[in-house]
């Protein structure tokens, strides 16, 4: 953190309003932080320095709940690692923080010994097709990181949760997969496959029989008769658990769009990130949930404004025979020069679609975050301190 | 279709090239390149992407590519007179695949449709991502081995494949479908794919920028690849700006005796604006040095792109094509 590029910043991101965080995280009714946004932001990191510092600055009783993060995450919490329960972490001076990681497995476990007696549990634990759609099923993760959060909601533990969000492929995903997944659980292809197991290979759906009958065949070509077995019997053990698992989405959904949570999107000036920053604020408009701010990561300012880009380029040419070092510093500050100038481009189309959205930003560092010290300094950069 | 093009390029010589990377480095731009330099002399060559993200659409400027293979660009030189041979684009869908799938293994036709608006596809699909990766891995394997006339249609195959994070599930197509199913087409389906995947015809190349993150991604991609025994090809390092300050001692003097020299504000202000950046410049490069080392021991063939400042156009991908082309031919085996 030794060189972090200071100063100049009030050029950047003018026409928005700054976010204050402090405000944020001080506020008692905000009682759940959401952090979203595309993979490779730092969201990890950056949920990770909200909740440093609403424990030692706000004296918040906090927990994080992060879903994937880099292994020296958690040791720069001063944790050797973090599994499915709230883990006190003893590296904040004050305050008390507790972390998390998200064990997708182990949720949907616990999800189906809420719903089911022990025996029927049992035997939805060994399927083959429980074991592939509780670690590999596109959307569980996110379904089960909201059926964490709603569960640490309902314990009451804590002033404030700060959600992590999955690295998903777009922001749809993330607000989408709960209620795929639901609809998916209790859908009608389900029923239908599990008609034949309990009826003895009859399907009961006189609209759909004949459609059926040929699927059914061709999922027997396709899959093999082993798997549609396999299939009959996870259904059949899951279907006492089909409104359990609707119910508990919409519960969650309704937490999201509780005047408690406060979204955050975080991002990077890049043009993906950007996108996806400006699709998020939108379908959160949408979807009445609360969105208090962007978070930019990675911005990058120049020194001083005396010297222009171009300015620079030509003077560095005509002093490189006599002053080779300062033709290099000059070359360095065009080229930060170029960059926050694309910076502020790619900002400037989110700014411009949401004029009305608070922004905060950190600087670039010159390399990663290692320690608590590292998070306790993003966390100032995001109060602007 | 032309006479028979030249032999692959010696630097790139496999016939499926697979791009992985952490999301954010670039890889649709650079597998966009690689497509265009393995069409130099006129080879045919497709490029796919399988995510759904219209990636190469974007690339190139165009319109959301349809699922189908159609022309998109001209390969390097990027003039037809140069003798660029045609890159063709691809976007796969999984859907789109297995009703093409059904359709010539089961001549299903009209009945494939009524499956699909049933849900039956969508859930064939979303039951198993194991089933969804060998159905896009096997399109690809079609493209690669398919012959009209006993002539190859396409000479090189480029795919922008899903990220570090999730390439070695998606290229391990064998093991996920086994979990599910010990016998029936899908099985036969995925071994097939499995072959291809693993011959030599393959490489799987990792792009990274010179960052913590995304090295560490990479390291991490190339002992799964390995251990899955699938072919690691290059490593493609994205974004790279020559070193500045390599000689010379900084100071606040010198660079306060430049910018006088240079006719240039020199006050106190500037001057320690000027060398905190050029010191926090210092501290990156070393980062990025050591990043380098740490790539250059995982002992694959390297190759550098530079950073594209104006962001990415169709036209800068030339240059990075021609890049890509005139890179040193490796040393040693693939794997």
């Amino acid at each position: 953190m030794t060189a972090m590029v200071e100063s100049a910043r009030p050029e950047a991101l003018a026409p928005a309003t700054r976010l204050d965080v402090d405000r944020l995280l001080a506020d008692p009714d905000i009682r759940v932080i959401v952090c979203c946004g595309s993979g490779g932001v730092g969201k990890t990191t950056t949920a990770a320095a909200l909740g440093v510092r609403a424990a030692e600055e706000h004296g918040r009783r906090t927990v994080v709940l992060t879903i994937d993060p880099a292994r020296r995450l958690a040791q720069s919490l001063g944790l050797a690692e973090l599994d499915n329960t709230p883990r006190r972490v003893t590296t904040v001076r004050s305050g008390e923080l507790f972390a998390m990681m998200l064990d997708m497995k182990r949720t949907f476990d616990e999800v189906v010994a809420a719903h089911t007696d022990p025996q029927r549990a049992e035997e939805i634990y060994v399927n083959p097709f429980y074991q592939a759609m509780s670690s590999t099923f596109a959307g569980t993760q996110e379904y089960m990181a909201m059926e964490k959060l709603g569960q640490l909601r309902a314990q009451d533990e804590w002033d404030l949760i700060i959600v992590d969000t999955p690295p998903s492929r777009s922001a749809l995903d993330f607000l989408d997969a709960p209620s795929r997944l639901g609809r998916f659980l209790d859908g009608r292809m389900l029923r239908l496959l599990a008609a034949p197991a309990r009826t003895g290979g009859r399907s009961v759906f006189s609209l759909v029989t004949a459609s059926f009958g040929l699927f059914s065949k061709l999922m027997d070509k396709i899959l093999g008769a082993q798997l549609i077995t396999d299939l009959s019997g996870f259904v059949g053990a899951l279907d006492s658990m089909f409104g359990g698992f609707r119910e508990r989405a919409e519960q969650t959904y309704r937490i999201l769009q509780a005047p408690e949570t406060a979204f955050l999107v975080v991002a990077v000036p890049e043009p993906d990130a950007i996108r996806e920053a400006d699709y998020f604020a939108g379908r959160l408009a949408a979807e009445k949930m609360p969105l208090a701010g962007l978070l930019l990561n990675r911005v990058h300012y120049s020194a001083t404004q005396a010297i222009d880009g171009p300015t620079a380029i030509q003077a560095s040419e005509r002093i490189r025979a006599e002053h080779p070092v300062a033709a290099d510093v000059l070359l360095v500050h065009a080229r930060v020069l170029a960059r926050a100038e694309r910076e502020r481009e790619i900002a400037a189309r989110f700014t411009q679609a949401h004029p009305s959205v608070p922004i905060a930003t950190v600087a670039a560092q010159p390399v990663d975050v290692h320690d608590i010290d590292g998070l306790r300094a993003i966390g100032a950069a995001l109060a602007g301190s | 279709m032309p006479t028979a093009a030249p032999p692959l390029p010696a630097r790139w010589p496999a016939r499926l090239h697979i791009i992985t990377g952490k999301g954010g480095t670039g890889k649709t731009t650079v597998a966009a390149a690689l497509a265009l330099a393995l069409a130099s002399e006129g080879r045919r060559t497709l490029l796919v992407e399988v995510e759904q993200r219209q990636g190469i659409a974007q690339v190139f400027d165009r319109a959301p590519l349809p699922y189908e293979e159609r022309a998109i660009a001209t390969g390097y030189p990027g003039t037809a007179s140069g003798g660029g041979g045609e890159v063709f684009a691809l976007a796969v869908d999984a859907e789109e695949a297995l009703l093409e799938y059904l359709d010539i293994f089961y001549r299903l036709g009209r009945a494939g449709r009524a499956l699909q608006k049933l849900g039956a596809i969508d859930f064939a699909t979303t039951i198993a991502p194991g089933v969804r990766d060998v159905l896009l891995t096997g399109k690809v394997k079609e493209a690669v081995t398919r012959t009209v006339d006993g002539r190859r249609v396409y000479d090189a195959v480029v795919l922008d494949a899903p990220p570090t994070g999730r390439v070695g599930r998606f290229l391990n197509v064998t093991a996920e479908t086994a979990r599910l199913t010990r016998v029936g087409p899908i099985k036969t389906q995925s071994e097939g794919v499995a072959t291809v995947l693993r011959s030599p015809m393959t490489a799987v190349h990792v792009v990274t920028l010179l960052e913590e993150m995304p090295v560490q991604e990479t390291a991490d991609a190339v002992a799964e690849l390995q251990r899955l025994k699938l072919p690691v090809g290059s490593i493609i390092i994205n974004a790279t700006q020559p070193p500045l300050l390599r000689q010379g001692r900084l100071t606040r003097a010198e660079v306060r005796r430049g910018l006088l020299a240079a006719g240039l504000p020199a006050d106190r202000e500037v001057v320690t604006g000027l060398v905190q950046q050029a010191e926090a410049y210092l501290e990156r490069q070393a980062l990025e040095d050591s990043l380098r080392a740490e790539l250059t021991a995982l002992g694959r063939p390297m190759v550098e792109l530079p950073l594209l400042t104006e962001g990415v156009r169709p036209s800068n991908l030339y240059d990075l094509a021609r890049i890509l082309l005139e890179a040193p031919a490796p040393v040693g085996r693939p794997g």
